[in-house]
């Protein structure tokens, strides 16, 4: 994508209008896999691992995380998606969730929780999901994987795995797909 | 035309657009969900408080509206009416200012009177009102419950969860709505609904139970009930509304039933594909013979289930949707 091009994003929300790319499709790539590996690592090679990939722009990374993990770990690595627009506290930007957009079809007591999101920013995407992952049970242990940190937490949150830390301004946004991240602004289009 | 019912009030299906009713449907859909899980509840709309108005008897509106407020964590304040202060002579502008005194976000109202829900939602203007039935006028969560089961019937017999085929699975649908039309609010609301989708609508009934403005309605009266049969895709009963003063409109209860009942005879004639659907509660023997009913291809029960993820979806989009009271 060259400089400048848009980008549409999730229906219902502004444009994204690129200014610039900063990781390159290799680049994400290898960044989950460090990632992948990272969470091997902590867990000990764990036996109930769950990924849970945030709806909408967590679900390609989550999904992504949990095929390298079946490559290294093989068998005990579960997927769900998981939308949290039902738990979000700001009740003027509550969206309209897709359809099946969480699919979290076993227990989660006793099992240890990567969530996976694409942008980690104010943290309360994150809170959310946390309030309401309790109602799928008491995990072990939760934590929290992100494509990029881009600062301007608003809850002290933190993530267990990062891709990639990017300082950014308040009027910056950022798009991450796994074809690459990208640096610019929402705009109408 | 309404696109959204977004921080809206629900009081008819007749000004939602095509989108409107589409985004009721969608965000069911992610409510079926929550209510298949072992913890049946979101926190949606913790803190608001929805009253729950009923000056008319209902078993399923009633209760699945309640239900409904629960799953989203809102507090529930019910009315009900036969031990309130209603028997004693008091009005409803005076009965709702009461109610609204104590701080609501949200009226749930059925009424016996055509236009009650408007007339409440110009009492209150702050407070979001949903029509749960008001008179002869309109049922919206009806309409918009008996459209979801449609949906999610012919969605699951092609295999898809109903939203990539979206509004299309509705396109040129024939749909035949049997009985007491001339007093029936969920017609009107089914009607509005089927036809707003793309449906084509036909209506058959006996010449007296039909509206007398009908031809001023988007359907056509059909002059051979058993071909009609033959026709549509979906065939919608309706009860004959005695309370309502129905049974003087027809020469007999077992007239009617020989000449507008779904009997099992009549029932043949379906084809196999054809979806029944009742709004309830039903005169078993009267507009619908008990054993067809019972039969597989009667989804009268799943109507009522999808009563709660439908009305979930309207007090989630009317009431959370609104700009105020960011925390």
């Amino acid at each position: 994508m060259s400089s400048g091009e848009q980008r549409q994003t999730p229906a219902g929300s502004l444009a994204f209008l690129a200014k610039g790319q900063l990781l390159a499709r290799d680049e994400v790539e290898r960044a989950l896999k460090r990632m992948a590996h990272e969470i091997v690592e902590r867990n000990h090679g764990p036996s109930s691992l769950s990924v849970i990939g945030l709806q909408t722009g967590g679900v390609v990374f989550a999904t992504r995380i949990a095929e390298l993990l079946g490559d290294i770990v093989g068998d005990g690595v579960t997927l769900g998606l998981l939308d949290v627009s039902f738990y979000r506290d700001d009740l003027s930007r509550h969206p309209v969730p897709m359809s099946s957009a969480t699919t979290i079809d076993h227990d989660l007591t006793d099992q240890t929780v990567v969530l996976v999101d694409d942008v980690l920013f104010t943290g309360r995407t994150i809170r959310a999901a946390l309030n309401a992952l309790s109602d799928w049970g008491r995990p072990r242990s939760v934590q929290l994987a992100v494509m990029v940190d881009r600062g301007h937490r608003e809850l002290p949150i933190r993530p267990d795995y990062v891709g990639k830390n990017l300082p950014t301004s308040l009027d910056e946004a950022i798009l991450a797909t796994l074809d690459g991240v990208w640096i610019g602004t929402k705009g109408q289009s | 035309m309404i696109d959204s019912i977004r921080a809206q009030n629900l009081l008819t299906l007749n000004d939602l657009s095509r989108e409107a009713i589409v985004e009721v449907l969608d965000t069911a859909e992610s409510f079926v969900e929550v209510n298949r899980r072992s913890i049946k509840k979101v926190p949606a709309l913790k803190g608001r408080v929805v009253a729950s108005l009923f000056f008319e008897e209902s078993t399923r509106t009633r209760l699945s509206f309640e239900t409904a407020a629960k799953r989203l964590s809102a507090d529930v304040l019910s009315l009900a009416v036969a031990s309130s202060s209603v028997k004693k002579g008091e009005s409803l502008r005076d009965t709702i200012a009461t109610i609204d005194a104590l701080g609501i976000d949200a009226v749930v109202l059925r009424h016996q009177s055509s236009g009650a829900a408007l007339q409440v939602s110009r009492y209150v203007p702050h407070v979001r009102v949903i029509n749960a039935g008001d008179g002869q006028h309109q049922h919206p969560t009806q309409g918009l419950l008996d459209a979801f089961t449609v949906r999610q019937v012919l969605a699951t017999r092609e295999g898809s969860n109903g939203l990539e085929s979206g509004a299309e699975l509705f396109s040129g649908l024939r749909v035949l709505i049997v009985g007491d039309i001339r007093h029936s609010r969920v017609a009107r609301s089914d009607i509005a609904a089927y036809s707003s989708l793309g449906c084509e609508v036909r209506v058959a009934a006996p010449g007296t139970l039909l509206p007398e403005d009908v031809e001023n309605w988007p359907v056509q009266v059909v002059d051979n009930y058993e071909e009609a049969l033959e026709w549509a895709d979906v065939v919608g009963l309706l009860r004959l509304q005695r309370e309502r003063g129905s049974g003087s409109f027809v020469p007999s209860l077992g007239e009617f039933t020989r000449t507008f009942g779904l009997t099992l005879a009549r029932a043949r004639r379906l084809r196999p594909q054809t979806i029944v659907m009742h709004p309830g509660p039903m005169n078993r023997g009267v507009e619908i013979d008990s054993r067809v009913a019972d039969l597989p291809c009667a989804v009268i029960e799943r109507q009522v289930a999808n009563g709660v993820p439908v009305r979930m979806a309207v007090l989630y989009l009317t009431v959370a949707g609104s700009s105020e009271g960011v925390s």
